[in-house]
């Protein structure tokens, strides 16, 4: 049942414009971002074989390409998610599944699941990009993996805060500027206090950046992951609530 | 004849903050049965349906569906009940079949059957030309059809449909009409509206409900009874004065109308065969009587604008 839902979400998506427009402006921009790094590595290149221990390719073109991947991805999530559950109530669409035999939950996930596989998707174009300095020259598969890991999760944690957000509006454009405002707040809560060197401990862990960067450095802390893992099951557990909610009081 | 019964609903009610839309309604539905309500806007007929659907949780008050408590058991309870909200359901992006089989994916249709119901649901609400058209290019009343179509893939044992003639033309209209009379050989049917006539034409019980309350509830044949007359049209060549009239046993109240004829209420007894005699002994050259029906029309404005007057002639009747 969760997976007829994430499949219609799924196919809805590419039914629409937008999706493949989403696909193709990011796809292009990792792509000019990718290359410029390319650039700059053949530049630097001769420079850095005369260093000992220099940073390699890995370093200098892939940790920046999906660096700036995540910055692109928060800017795009809100468009993707911002329709999923607010369209549905606007058009009234809300009670099919409502008067069908499934529960909260399973609308909830599946309709997650269906907007995750969306990011999965471009996640996998976007890792095609690295693996193709793989023609070239060697790169490090597993600082590659836990970033690709990292920018995951990163997914799935936007996506499920996107997908609160969508659950309590009927204004799709409402639903997408509140995601990326509390998107772009998550990202940048630990400049709070930082300003005397010292940055406030509760703060830092609530950074979704300081956890993705330590993921970039291929640097595998099981926190990083449990933080990921929790906000997804925080806001997961707040939208079933929310659309609970949708029956108790219109 | 021990009827089967399909919804059970007992003292529902549903506040929205202080105001209350839905207050002590009770009643059951049987197989066979297709149930009409009546209402003005704002009546609460939306919320009580919303409420059977499971879309709306009620303040107070138990529903029951083929036995199974909704709140209790919703998956199972949901299962059997197919519903036509005011505005159908439907994605405009999909075309009539994808949006059929995702219907009867979610009704946990079994695999094999899904094409068998797909077809079934299209042919009984007249789709089988449209399968493959998207739903944004259909009509409103071919959307209105999907949206019937929706309800019943699943074969419901109970089918509700909410205002679901609104925006049609009379050719569509009469077609759901004959289509909601057929479901309802075999399925419960509830059915919302606020046109008298397509209660009287598909309906066999009648609920009537007028700020959440429910101030009429009976059969089709107890409805028409109560439509009967308790007054008379009567027109003379020769009129006698009122008065006269006003002495016959039973009569009421007598006046007389603009174009001659003269309108006689009257209570417990009918007056004609008196009136018919007195009519050739005085000479007054009756020629014509009827009984005066009243129309469901006035019943539904007596009963919904004017509370406690509605009493009064509905004991009467």
């Amino acid at each position: 049942m969760i997976f007829t839902i994430a499949a219609r979400e799924l196919r809805s998506l590419f039914l629409s414009p937008l999706a493949w427009a989403v696909l193709a402006v990011v796809q292009f921009i990792l792509a000019y971002l990718y290359l410029s790094q390319v650039d700059a590595y053949l530049v630097w290149q001769p420079r850095l074989a005369a260093i000992e221990g220099a940073p390699g390719v890995s370093d200098i073109i892939i940790a920046p390409l999906l660096a700036d991947a995540a910055i692109v991805l928060l800017l795009v999530t809100p468009l993707i998610t911002m329709r999923v559950l607010s369209e549905e109530r606007r058009n009234c669409t809300l009670s099919l599944l409502f008067s069908a035999p499934v529960s909260m939950t399973e609308i909830i996930i599946g309709k997650y699941l269906g907007v995750l596989a969306f990011f999965l998707i471009l996640l996998g174009l976007l890792a095609l990009m690295p693996l193709a300095l793989l023609a070239g020259t060697d790169i490090d598969l597993g600082k590659l993996a836990t970033g690709l890991l990292g920018l995951a999760l990163l997914l799935a944690a936007f996506t499920a805060i996107g997908l609160f957000m969508s659950a309590l509006t009927e204004q799709p454009t409402i639903a997408a500027i509140s995601t990326f405002g509390l998107l772009l707040l998550l990202w940048i809560i630990d400049w709070a206090g930082s300003s005397d060197g010292q940055t406030s401990g509760l703060f830092a862990y609530l950074s979704m950046l300081r956890h993705y960067q330590t993921l970039l450095k291929g640097l595998f802390h099981s926190t990083d992951v449990i933080y990921y893992l929790l906000i997804i099951f925080l806001f997961l557990g707040l939208s079933i609530r929310r659309l609970d909610a949708d029956r108790l009081s219109h | 004849m021990q009827k089967e019964v399909l919804v059970h609903v007992e003292h529902l009610y549903r506040f929205y903050g202080h105001t209350c839309a839905v207050s002590d309604i009770s009643f059951e539905l049987a197989k066979g049965e297709v149930l009409g309500f009546l209402g003005p806007n704002g009546a609460g007929k939306s919320s009580t349906m919303q409420m059977i659907t499971g879309n709306l949780a009620p303040s107070a008050g138990s529903i029951t569906v083929q036995g199974m408590d909704l709140l209790d058991m919703p998956k199972r309870a949901k299962h059997g009940i197919g519903y036509l909200p005011e505005q159908p359901p439907v994605y405009l992006e999909l075309t009539v079949d994808e949006y059929l089989s995702y219907c009867a994916r979610l009704n946990r249709i079994a695999r094999g059957e899904r094409d068998r119901a797909v077809r079934t649901a299209k042919e009984r609400c007249g789709l089988g030309d449209v399968g493959r058209r998207l739903i944004g290019n259909l009509s409103k009343g071919f959307r209105q059809r999907v949206g019937i179509a929706q309800a019943i893939i699943h074969t419901p044992a109970v089918v509700i449909l909410d205002e679901p003639t609104v925006g049609l033309d009379p050719i569509q209209i009469r077609e759901i009409r004959a289509l909601v009379r057929e479901l309802g050989e075999e399925h419960g049917i509830i059915l919302s509206t606020h046109i008298l006539p397509e209660v009287q034409a598909t309906c066999n019980r009648v609920q009537i409900i007028h700020q959440g309350q429910l101030v009429f509830a009976d059969s089709i044949t107890g409805l028409e009874q109560r439509l009967n007359a308790t007054s008379l049209i009567a027109a003379f060549h020769a009129a006698p004065d009122l008065d006269s009239l006003q002495q016959l046993p039973g009569v009421s109240t007598v006046e007389s109308l603009t174009d001659g004829r003269i309108r006689i209420h009257y209570r417990d007894t009918d007056p004609s065969e008196a009136l018919i005699e007195q009519a050739v002994a005085g000479h007054w050259r009756l020629y014509e009587l009827a009984p005066e029906r009243r129309t469901l029309e006035q019943i539904f404005i007596e009963l919904t604008c004017s509370e406690p007057a509605a009493a009064a002639p509905g004991e009467a009747a």
